[in-house]
């Protein structure tokens, strides 16, 4: 048994996992679906998006470059990372050159990509989460198992017991707001005690050198104006030409993953404290991460750098909601997870991800970026079975199947038999066990085939 | 994808491809969609040597078997009026997947694509090609419809069997919900990862149970079987059919896993 398929198993006898993925992933698609259908052309703004992040993506040098001036304009300090590891030397440097005790960190998927609350641990420096579902995942010692939602597996009773746990003056009240209340007094002074604030980019706009965070708790402005330093990873496929550019993509962003028509908090942070500013950051930093991004780029992945993290492909994604994001193993999960961690992880690690999806379109057909997300799972699954990596069992299952449809006489024999073995194991219409074919019958039953096959029978009917 | 407008009204040369499931599984697919096809004024041919269209290669990465597979049965499919598939998976993977993995070949693309062009779904074609409706299907009973995900999202099947089942006198069609969600067959998914298939059609066959109905309706074999399979299993009463099998007005036979 694979190492994903033991977790999805794992997933599937968690009752309570169920419950909550479906509370949050039933919600998204039902207020996304509201959202979509009150916009005027959603469609046509599909497009628009996907044809702005192919542009980018076409011309990732020229806007790179141009971002890095206007950054540098702006004061920030440009930073170039090859690799995750590359990445966080360089955020600790900057932490240790600050000579900082304390991080806070405003929630980044390209964070946990590269290992950063790791790589600040190792370096023993503190670290507050400061979004609030990135805090019950800290708390709870675990990683996010959904890119919006980190904390889309626990169930709020489950986050209530965690904080009684682990509170210091946890709620008194069983209620969402006093639980809120709660992780507020927990956060609120670290948050204000940070020497470093750190954050992800939703969008770096290259004619101003600004990057954009959007949340919905407001905890990202908090963890990044106080502190002296605000440092900022961001993948370089975040990159948008311009401001308009990125008011679109905000667009798309929000309805696909929420259903909201904005976010609660959209900020835009063009460099640092200037001379009369009454606040903000003396040093602002950004980092700058490929990690295999170029290479995804020129080795036919580069529609799924079009993708701005919405996580629409998961919460409609029939896998996803039966089994959450933690048992897909890799940092992304869900449809995009499936495409990227092959990318990130390697494929031989990974290789169960592109074939547990039953390929039925719907992540594309939500996607605001409209990246071809079955397409590209297929391609992965072509390399995988090129490069050998596919069960030795479905290597000549399929093979076989092949070779003998390409024999229509011996293809005709063959089918004729199995129609006759079906027969043999039906007992009224159905077959309950199937030799060869248990996880089929396990689960179901196979229906007992007529008495022959169409061609048989279609041939004799035309000799009539 | 949106099928095109019919280009040619005039009397038409139907090639059958019945499918390596409706073959093995199921003949009385088959059988309806000739009827139906005749029933619309078609001439219909059952080209010798079909065997299956290579979906189960292509969608297991085995692109060199898919290839393959895709020459012969294009070779084969080759030179009618259009092609008429009783299934949304194996008509997408004609209509859309052949041109995608021979784009490569300047010999087999023009031959791909002009397959392609011609070859329709079943109902899609009866609808939107034919114009036809059923005339005298009877059936009286209350049926749920299921989308098959192929058919809904590769050839934007949606409406067209609605309208024909409205036809057939005596059905009514009461909404699934989730009728456009995945049913979890996924073709070797359903065996390759059973137990998050299971889980799926598990919440679909619920679903089904929930509408009341006494038929299940869709328009491919293999989604059929895994949940007429899965409701057989939970003691459910729901029998299913093939959806042309109703508008062939065979809606009197034995259903899915009823011996004849």
């Amino acid at each position: 048994m694979s190492g994903f398929t033991a977790r999805a198993d794992a997933a599937l006898a968690d009752r309570l996992l169920k419950v909550a993925v479906e509370r949050t992933a039933g919600t998204a698609e039902a207020k996304r679906a509201v959202a979509v259908h009150a916009f005027p052309d959603f469609e046509q703004a599909r497009d628009r998006a996907a044809a702005i992040k192919d542009h980018v993506v076409a011309n990732l040098g020229h806007y790179l470059t141009q971002f890095e001036s206007s950054a540098i304009a702006a004061g920030a300090k440009v930073h170039w990372a090859q690799t995750a590891d590359e990445a966080c030397r360089i955020v600790v440097d900057i932490c240790k050159a600050a000579n900082a005790k304390t991080v806070a960190r405003s929630k980044s998927m390209l964070g946990e990509e590269i290992g950063l609350p790791h790589a600040l641990a190792e370096a023993g420096i503190g670290r507050v989460e400061t979004d609030l579902a990135e805090h019950i995942i800290q708390l709870a010692d675990e990683r996010p198992s959904h890119i919006i939602w980190p904390a889309m597996h626990k169930t709020r009773e489950q986050v209530s017991a965690l904080f009684h746990a682990k509170h210091r003056q946890p709620h008194s009240e069983e209620s969402i707001a006093a639980m809120a209340e709660s992780a507020r007094r927990e956060l609120r002074s670290q948050m204000l005690g940070a020497d470093v604030g750190i954050s992800g980019a939703n969008f770096l706009i290259a004619d101003t050198g600004a990057i954009c965070t959007v949340t919905n708790e407001g905890n990202a402005e908090l963890s990044l104006v106080p502190p002296r330093v605000h440092i900022v990873t961001a993948g370089i496929e975040k990159i948008v030409p311009s401001m308009g550019h990125a008011i679109h993509m905000l667009r798309m962003l929000a309805r696909s993953a929420t259903g909201a028509a904005l976010t609660q908090y959209t900020t835009f942070y063009a460099g640092p404290k200037r001379p009369g500013d009454r606040d903000g950051p003396e040093e602002m930093h950004i980092v700058l991460v490929d990690n295999g991004r170029t290479k995804m780029r020129e080795e036919g992945l580069a529609e799924m750098l079009r993708c701005i993290r919405c996580g629409a492909c998961m919460n409609h994604c029939v896998v996803f909601r039966q089994i959450g994001g933690h048992a897909y193993g890799g940092t992304y999960p869900g449809p995009m997870g499936a495409v990227l961690t092959p990318a990130l992880d390697g494929l031989r690690a990974s290789r169960d991800l592109p074939n547990a999806c039953t390929l039925n379109g719907k992540c594309q057909e939500v996607c605001p970026v409209r990246i071809p997300l079955p397409t590209l799972l297929r391609g992965w699954r072509e390399k995988s079975w090129r490069e050998g990596l596919e069960p030795v069992t479905m290597r000549q299952g399929v093979g076989l199947w092949a070779w003998v449809a390409q024999r229509p006489r011996l293809y005709r024999l063959v089918t004729g038999m199995a129609v006759a073995g079906l027969r043999i194991l039906g007992n009224r219409g159905w077959i309950a066990r199937l030799p060869l074919g248990g996880g089929w019958t396990r689960y179901r039953d196979m229906p007992r085939p007529a008495g022959s096959t169409f061609m048989t029978q279609y041939r004799k009917e035309q000799r009539k | 994808m949106v099928q095109p407008a019919p280009s040619r009204p005039a009397s038409r040369r139907v090639a059958l491809f019945v499918t390596c499931l409706v073959d093995l599984m199921r003949p009385r697919i088959g059988f309806a969609a000739i009827r139906a096809l005749e029933a619309a004024g078609c001439e219909v041919v059952v080209p010798d040597g079909q065997t299956c269209c290579g979906q189960p290669a292509l969608n297991s990465g085995d692109r060199d078997h898919a290839v393959a597979i895709a020459k012969r049965t294009i070779g084969i499919l080759e030179g009618y009026d259009h092609v008429v598939i009783p299934s949304g998976s194996c008509a997408g993977t004609i209509r859309c997947h052949y041109p995608e993995i021979l784009a490569d070949d300047a010999h087999w693309l023009p031959r791909a694509q002009a397959v392609a062009e011609r070859t329709w779904e079943i109902m899609a074609f009866l609808h939107e090609v034919c114009g036809w409706r059923p005339e005298d299907a009877h059936c009286k009973a209350s049926a749920t419809y299921h989308d098959s995900c192929s058919a809904l999202r590769e050839l934007g099947v949606k409406a067209q069997p609605r309208r024909l089942l409205k036809s057939v006198e005596g059905l009514s069609l009461t909404p699934l919900a989730g009728e456009e969600s995945c049913c979890g067959f996924g073709g070797t998914f359903c065996v390759k990862y059973p137990a998050i298939s299971n889980a799926i059609v598990g919440e679909k066959a619920a679903a089904i149970e929930a509408t009341g109905a006494e038929l299940l309706l869709a328009g491919d074999l293999g989604c059929l079987m895994n949940m007429a399979g899965k409701l057989h299993r939970e003691g459910s009463k729901v029998r299913a059919f093939h959806a042309i099998e109703l508008i062939a007005g065979m809606g009197d036979g034995p259903a899915i896993g009823e011996d004849a």
